[in-house]
């Protein structure tokens, strides 16, 4: 036998399968930010006189000049230590400014050497304007939302991406999607609930598209949410099925606000993936979504209702968020009338 | 209709709840006959299973009447007698097709709970915690069935229902509890707790062929039940049973030991209050000491079979006992639709009749006191059965 050719995340398909958000310049420039705040932090902290004798400034500063290689230390490790180092950006900017304040004071100094601040100023300056390009292009750019999630399909990659492929299968297990429209030449029309019972539409048009492989695609210009979407099939080592792996990138609405709020509700956009995961994988191996009596209005934590059977007023509710199978509705009314 | 219901630990109600409709293609609805408190479901009494809801109804031993099939139901008519599984299995996925039931990968719409928990979640189960699904339990009039074409299971008419409705549960799993221990013609097998799953796995180690039966409790009826079995005894309260166990066999232990206790294990008062208090910090979720003795007892090479049920974590476990002398650990809930067809079969065949650890038939109106009698193994209390036909303080006594 010869060896399996696994894909190892940098394959061709996944590549293909990064939906195009823009970042990795902007990380780029706060990483180098980033060793620039600690090297010269580290250099005001150790050799506060160099500092001061480059930049013009009168020896008697030397332990506010301490102080502020400790500051940018701080900032550059701030940038390092986060997974987004947005925060450690504006941090560095804050510290700019309080770099140029400081020499802005020491010029009017009697023993300053003004040219030599002069020149300092201007370099500090041009750093400053390259820490607000980075912190501007990593808080709007990348303030999206980022969901992952995946799973594993007792169906072959074909069958399973023809099922995805067909978008208007989407809604079934996607909670939050009311209806994907296919309008032909690669373009779609999606309607979705937004937060707080607000509707959201978009136009998004297939990036690739590779039968049993790979689909992308993201929203046209003016979407009301800007966003990008990205699945892949594998097929499972010995004949296991498929395994799919989501990624999911969009603007909320209410920008990075609305964000936090809908985390706080419960809405936390992975959980919400995973559980669409898991209803994709239901609809596809047993043909319907699985519906329990706590789960009947959803399955977050806040959505638990007791296990028992639910009144007509909740299954109408659960009817009305499209959480029954739809074929099931007549049923329980017919039933529920011929008990009662 | 009427329901057993959860409000709080040691608090239950039995209550009219709306009743149970189709919400599935593959739904049944079951009209209850009987349906029995479950070891198990004292873990839920005594509040140590999180993800309980006020209201939740409980019980997952259950068996009775087919009253409506949805429409993919195709092997189920409307007045077949069936017994109900307690895992809840899609039939579909990988676990189901290979026959692990207890594992089934769509049957629980709350996975994302246990996943935070276990790791992984394992199949939904009928009226226990949302944990496990959040699905209403049996202890009611009726029931709703989810994949009623892969569980349930028809029974003869002419087997009663005390002598069947075991199939859903206790029966399977004190039957894998003992063949996990893969069973050689000679073995002998200790078992510790002889509740009524290791009644069932005292009878089935001798139906897989074990020679010796070695069973371990306190309380004086189920010992005795346990000899009814064929099994010797040990009364930890009376005897230590490391000693005991090393007397009867010469010295090299059990073949195999079956942890038929799980995670209230009661034991010599130090190790019992030791594990209870840390229980009681939350510094452990489950007291483990059956599990520790049966690891230290079991001989080199053993197998040590956990059917009882444990839920969290634990302190103290005896890893150098299982590596040093290369003990092999199996467990799981019990994969029921696996054993359900060929056990029926044992039954019918008159090789074993599950009814004999039936001590306490009561209406469904008296389960708050049953469960009180049950838990604290009053008069003689080992199995309850309950009837939701019956009329209030009509309960019999068996034995």
């Amino acid at each position: 036998m010869t060896a399996q050719p696994f894909s190892d995340g940098r394959s061709y398909a996944s590549e293909r399968a990064e939906p195009g958000m823009p970042k990795s310049g902007a990380k780029r420039l706060a990483r180098g930010l980033g060793w620039f705040s600690i090297g010269l932090g580290l250099t005001e902290l150790l050799a506060p006189n160099v500092i001061a004798k480059i930049s013009g400034v009168p020896n008697g500063r030397t332990g506010l000049i301490r102080l502020y290689g400790l500051r940018k230390i701080a900032s550059g490790v701030t940038i390092f230590s986060q997974q987004k180092p947005t925060g450690g950006v504006w941090s560095r900017v804050a510290g700019d400014a309080m770099d140029l304040a400081s020499l802005g004071m020491a010029f009017t100094s009697p023993d300053a050497k003004r040219g030599r601040i002069a020149f300092a100023t201007a370099n500090v300056l041009a750093v400053t304007t390259l820490d607000l390009i980075a912190a501007k292009q990593l808080s709007t750019g990348n303030q999206g939302v980022h969901a992952k999630a995946s799973c594993i399909v007792n169906r072959s990659p074909d069958e399973v991406y023809r099922f995805w492929r067909d978008f208007g299968n989407l809604p079934r297990f996607m909670r939050h999607l009311e209806a994907v429209e296919d309008l032909g030449d690669a373009r779609s029309r999606w309607k979705a609930k937004g937060p707080a019972g607000t509707k959201v539409e978009w136009e998004a048009t297939i990036i690739a598209d590779v039968p049993g492989e790979v689909i992308t695609w993201r929203s046209l210009e003016n979407s009301d949410v800007d966003n990008a979407g990205a699945v892949r099939f594998e097929r499972a080592p010995g004949g296991r099925g498929t395994i799919v792996k989501v990624n999911i990138q969009y603007n909320p609405p209410a920008g990075a606000v609305g964000a936090t709020v809908a985390k706080l509700f419960g809405e936390e956009p992975g959980q919400q993936l995973d559980d669409d995961m898991r209803r994709f994988k239901q609809v596809l191996e047993i043909g319907e979504v699985v519906v329990s009596d706590a789960t009947l209005l959803g399955t977050g934590y806040f959505a638990q209702r007791p296990a028992r059977p639910a009144d007509i007023e909740e299954l109408e509710e659960a009817e009305s968020m499209e959480a029954l199978p739809s074929q099931i509705t007549t049923d329980y009314q017919r039933a529920a009338q011929g008990r009662m | 209709m009427r329901a057993n219901c959860w409000y709080g630990k040691t608090v239950m109600r039995v209550e009219d709840v709306p009743e149970p409709q189709i919400l599935n293609q593959r739904d049944a609805i079951v009209k209850i006959s009987s349906t029995a408190i479950c070891g198990s479901d004292l873990h839920l009494y005594n509040g140590f299973i999180p993800t309980m809801q006020k209201g939740d109804i409980l019980g997952h031993e259950f068996m009775g009447e087919v009253v409506e099939v949805g429409r993919e139901v195709t092997n189920l008519r409307i007045g077949d007698r069936v017994v109900v599984p307690f895992p809840i299995a899609c039939g579909n996925c990988f676990f189901c097709q290979s026959q692990m039931f207890s594992l089934c990968e769509n049957s629980n719409p709350n996975a994302w709970m246990a996943e935070k928990l276990f790791g992984h979640a394992a199949a939904g189960i009928f009226g226990y915690s949302h944990l496990t699904g959040g699905y209403a339990g049996g202890q009611a009039e009726y029931a709703r069935v989810p994949f009623a074409d892969v569980g349930p299971i028809k029974v003869p008419d002419h087997l009663s229902d005390e002598q069947v409705l075991f199939l859903s549960d206790i029966f399977p799993t004190g039957y894998m509890g003992a063949e996990l221990c893969d069973i050689k013609p000679g073995d002998t097998i200790a078992i510790w707790g002889c509740g009524p799953v290791g009644q069932f796995s005292i009878r089935s180690a001798f139906l897989l062929g074990a020679e010796r039966v070695i069973a371990i409790d306190e309380v004086p009826d189920r010992l005795e039940m346990a000899q009814q079995g064929g099994a010797e005894t040990i009364n930890f309260r009376e005897q230590n049973v490391y000693e005991a166990l090393m007397d009867m066999t010469g010295g090299r232990g059990p073949d195999a030991c079956i942890d038929d206790v799980g995670m209230e294990a009661h034991g010599p008062a130090a190790i019992f209050a030791y594990d209870r208090m840390k229980q009681a910090m939350m510094l452990e979720t489950d007291r483990p000491h059956a599990l520790r003795e049966a690891i230290m007892c079991c001989r080199n090479g053993g197998t040590i079979s956990i059917i009882g049920v444990y839920g969290g974590v634990i302190d103290k476990f005896p890893i150098g006992s299982v590596m040093q002398r290369a003990l092999t650990i199996k467990t799981g809930q019990a994969h029921v639709q696996r054993y359900m067809r060929p056990l029926l079969q044992l039954i019918e065949n008159g090789d074993i009749d599950p009814s004999f650890v039936v001590t306490h038939i009561m209406s469904l109106d008296d389960a708050p006191k049953a469960y009180d009698l049950f838990k604290n193994k009053q008069d003689g209390c080992i199995k309850v059965v309950l009837k939701p036909g019956m009329s209030s303080s009509n309960g019999e006594t068996v034995h």
